[in-house]
């Protein structure tokens, strides 16, 4: 029987993969990609205790979570198209401006 | 029986997934099977009875966010790889050490869940949908409030970012019509 702890640990090796892809990668896009990740791992945590408690607390979060991440990527998408056209690069260490 | 199959299908298909996204180099590959792995995490939402929470995570991350992606890659030049050298090792040591501490705090958690009450019990016979909308316009009203102002801003913001000529006036451009066109 598949009981809460099985949804835990799953929730667990997600967000590692997130946090390694927020990690090693050095294109933007790709951290985008990662944060939909770690959002994702942790909406499956919240829906599982949601479920094993009894409580729907849980799968609230989740929706507001859903709303934070769409507009995450609006406004985060938006920069990075501003700063395409200015840079031509998505490189992360080309953002670097103040370096010397 | 039938749970144990789904749930270790959908388990393997998400991580397959999600590494494909984080360790694929071609970012048109990580986008596809980043939408990939998010309809699977439906089917999760599907398995924990939660129904309404896995048609919206369809609708809006595999309809709206992917599509914002798709649409956002246009703008950039995906076919040139991104060269990726780590330059400080110090800090990267430093960083995975502590993100290592944070994790096992985070995993270990759920030891002091035992004394946990639910505060809002579901009721007997009202189903999921129901359910969400009596919590959602009773306790969470606030909240969801403040999440369709935060949407606005956002949609604001995105259309201000990406749009070139905002900083001109409509009505001001009107008036100068005639000058435009000489010139």
């Amino acid at each position: 029987m598949i009981g809460l702890t099985h949804y835990l640990v799953l929730s667990g090796i997600l967000f590692i993969i997130g946090l390694i892809g927020v990690m090693k990668r050095k294109n933007l896009l790709m951290l985008f990609f990662s944060t939909e990740i770690l959002l994702n791992a942790v909406n499956i945590g919240f829906a599982a205790v949601s479920k094993y408690y009894g409580d729907l607390s849980g799968q609230m979060f989740a929706f507001f979570i859903i709303a934070v991440a769409a507009s995450e990527v609006a406004v985060g998408l938006g920069l990075l198209a501003l700063w395409y056209k200015r840079t031509g690069s998505i490189n992360l260490d080309e953002l670097q401006m103040m370096k010397g | 029986m039938y749970e144990i199959i789904a749930f270790y299908t959908f388990a393997i298909l998400t991580i397959s997934m999600f590494s494909i996204v984080v360790l694929s180099k071609n970012a048109l590959y990580s986008m596809s099977a980043l939408a990939g792995g998010m309809i699977f995490i439906a089917g999760f939402f599907f398995l924990l009875d939660a129904e309404f929470l896995g048609v919206v995570q369809i609708i809006v991350y595999t309809g709206a966010v992917m599509a914002l992606y798709a649409f956002g890659m246009m703008f950039f030049d995906t076919t040139r790889e991104v060269k990726e050298k780590i330059h400080a090792k110090k800090v990267v040591y430093i960083l995975a050490i502590l993100s290592a501490v944070c994790l096992v705090t985070i995993l270990s958690a759920p030891i002091y869940s035992a004394n946990i009450q639910a505060l809002y019990p579901t009721l007997e016979g009202v189903g999921n949908i129901q359910m969400i909308g009596i919590v959602l316009f009773t306790k969470y009203l606030i909240p969801f409030e403040l999440a369709a102002i935060m949407l606005l801003v956002a949609m604001i913001a995105g259309i201000v970012l990406v749009s070139d000529r905002m900083d001109l006036n409509i009505t001001v451009k009107e008036d100068n019509e005639e000058e435009g066109e000489m010139i």
